[in-house]
């Protein structure tokens, strides 16, 4: 889209942002950002978000932890096996806890990676479209569209009363 | 749908009834790390010095040997783990605060986590350093560490030494995480506001954060799914701990109750020292509409809790090696009430299972300052019975020939000492450079801006 364009308004009030929302959507406009200082499920139910595929990750990397656990523990020991305390070579219930700390490790670093990944995090560079007000009490919400469409798009975040409408720019 | 959050204010008033607007949370939050005052900058100077005493000493430990301590036969085990077990114990609480009581929505804990989150991390961060000193050689503690080696041997993985090495560093690694991936929403409200090197800094160590429905949305689920991963780790982090005791044959070590014992224990000293940490914070930050007496009575109410079960384990304990009949393990418990180290004992009893009795009083949990001392008591409380555990234990064990007294050395008591302050540097620090109470969570308690006023009916 040669184009192309982004429109940014800030809101004061949650309402109007989730009506804002609401309104672009109806309008057939598709991406849709919305900026909030904490987070706002109205906002999320608004965009028509599901679940979250975090889960997976956190899952794969907990189960992934589990056999590394139980792994590590019975190939050490049938490595080198040696007696101790008069318990068997691989002593099962000994290894679970081994297991169990492994599975917490790596859910929780698998879990972290994910949410990275998902949200595109880290990224270092500065944002373009953004407002320091947004981590405060402000909340935002940005369309991107063709510049014929923005109108309809501006039209419809006015009426939201809006504290300020950004047009021009890009996001990344 | 209501505008309200499901939860913790639909339970009953928000904790604090003086804050009103987002703006306000994040000008008196931020405003804490502008402002670092001549009271600061003297605790720092003690800290600093402290943490000098605490690498002088061990540098001389490792000059001179393990020696210098009081460690001797009969009692290997005293101060250095002791202390260990104090710090862990520590920890536990800040993630009782910002995992398990995040789970159960609990109204009261939004101001005071982020606090007992830096707490819990710089504790570990404390704990992990006594094992270090206490193996002596420092420079073989790697062997710990299962990794292939030219002697092909392999740590035992049936000794509870080696679990407290995987049950350790894997608390040190969640709950630091953990703490990091709540910050950063509030490191990136701190980075909107400040300048210089400052905001360069957040810049980094925001990682970009800016807000967005699609970052919140899988920060929540994240941030879920770590709390709910962090829960049955804190219970299991303090259990191996005790299982280090539990799984050898010593009279007053041996006993299934040391689990969920050493669990309580660990979190009523937690709570008590987040109670010790957040008092002065309060105060210097001037956060007193954040941390209203509600907290402290939560925070206290816990406290009592938790201290009847450690004082239901204690007597429990007395009782079943008297209903034993077991000759060795009823002289066991007389010598700790009447022994050598009578004294211990009954600090850690009169401490833990009779000064927290105050706490039933409404007025006492409604007064800061009676709070704060009392919770100083507990800590100390919570020193002693570690050391009771260790210490009386060792020394009293079958042989009336191996039998013993244990005295710690300067070099010890320097160490223990330093402890504390080398973990009051990282607070402070932490204070001046975090946002010391989660803004955005605390927003999330806040009614939201709303145009039409409806409020309830959206």
């Amino acid at each position: 889209m040669d184009n192309a364009a982004g429109l940014l308004a800030s809101y004061e009030y949650l309402d109007s942002t989730v009506d804002a929302i609401k309104a672009l959507k109806k309008a057939g406009f598709e991406k849709i950002k919305a900026y909030a200082p904490y987070p706002e499920h109205h906002i999320e139910h608004a965009l028509g978000y599901g679940q979250s595929p975090v889960r997976v990750w956190t899952l794969v990397g907990g189960l992934t932890g589990t056999a590394t656990g139980f792994a590590l523990t019975t190939w050490t020991s049938i490595d080198w096996p040696l007696v101790v305390g008069g318990k068997p070579i691989v002593s099962i219930p000994a290894y679970i806890i081994i297991a169990f700390e492994m599975t917490i490790l790596f859910g929780a670093l698998a879990t972290i990676i994910g949410l990275f990944v998902l949200s595109r995090l880290p990224s270092i560079k500065p944002p373009v479209v953004y407002d320091p007000e947004f981590s405060s009490g402000r909340y935002g919400v940005y369309v991107e569209g063709s510049r014929q469409r923005l109108e309809e798009a501006r039209q419809i975040m006015n009426e939201q009363q809006p504290i300020e409408l950004r047009e021009g720019e890009l996001d990344d | 749908m209501s505008l309200v959050p499901e939860g913790p204010t639909a339970r009953g008033a928000v904790p604090h009834p003086d804050v009103h607007t987002y703006d306000e949370v994040n000008r008196d939050v931020l405003r804490a790390l502008e402002t670092p005052g001549k009271g600061w900058w003297a605790l720092l100077a003690v800290a600093a010095a402290g943490v000098v005493l605490f690498f002088s000493a061990w540098g001389w430990q490792l000059y001179k040997g393990i020696g210098v301590s009081g460690l001797n036969s009969p009692v290997g085990w005293g101060v250095y783990i002791t202390t260990f077990v104090f710090w862990v114990g520590i920890a536990h609480s800040g993630t009782l605060i910002s995992a398990i009581l995040f789970l159960f929505r609990s109204p009261w804990r939004q101001s005071i986590y982020r606090a007992a989150e830096a707490m819990t991390v710089f504790a570990v961060m404390t704990a992990g350093l006594f094992p270090l000193i206490h193996v002596g050689r420092l420079w073989h503690a790697y062997w710990l560490i299962p990794y292939p080696n030219s002697r092909f041997l392999w740590p035992n993985f049936k000794s509870p030494l080696v679990w407290d090495v995987f049950a350790i560093t894997t608390y040190f690694t969640v709950s630091a995480t953990f703490f990091y991936l709540g910050a950063i929403p509030d490191i990136a409200a701190a980075r909107d506001r400040a300048t210089g090197l400052r905001k360069k800094l957040y810049q980094v160590i925001s990682l970009g954060w800016r807000g967005t429905d699609s970052q919140w949305h899988h920060f929540g689920k994240a941030y879920i799914f770590l709390a709910a991963l962090a829960t049955p780790l804190v219970l299991s982090v303090h259990s191996v701990v005790s299982w280090d005791f539990a799984m050898a044959i010593v009279p007053g070590w041996h006993a299934t109750i040391f689990a969920p014992y050493f669990v309580a224990g660990a979190i009523f000293s937690g709570v008590a020292m987040v109670i010790t940490l957040v008092v002065p914070i309060r105060k210097i930050f001037g956060l007193e509409a954040y941390l209203t007496t509600k907290h402290f009575d939560a925070m206290a109410k816990l406290c009592l809790l938790t201290s009847l079960i450690v004082l239901y384990a204690y007597l429990s304990e007395f009782f079943l090696a008297w209903y034993s009949g077991e000759e060795i393990e009823r002289t066991a418990f007389w010598n700790r009430l009447f022994g050598d180290y009578w004294w211990a004992t009954w600090t850690m009893l009169v401490c833990n299972g009779f000064v927290p009795i105050m706490l039933w009083f409404r007025r006492i949990r409604h007064s800061i300052p009676a709070l704060f001392v009392i919770s100083i008591f507990i800590n100390i409380g919570m020193w002693f019975e570690r050391y009771v555990i260790v210490v009386t234990s060792l020394h009293h064990e079958y042989e009336p020939f191996a039998w013993g007294i244990y005295r710690p050395s300067l070099t010890e008591m320097a160490l223990m000492v330093g402890s504390f302050c080398w973990f009051g540097f990282w607070f402070l620090l932490f204070t001046r450079l975090l946002p010391p109470i989660a803004i955005a969570e605390l927003k999330e308690v806040l009614p939201a801006p709303t145009r039409k006023k409806t409020g309830e009916a959206y």
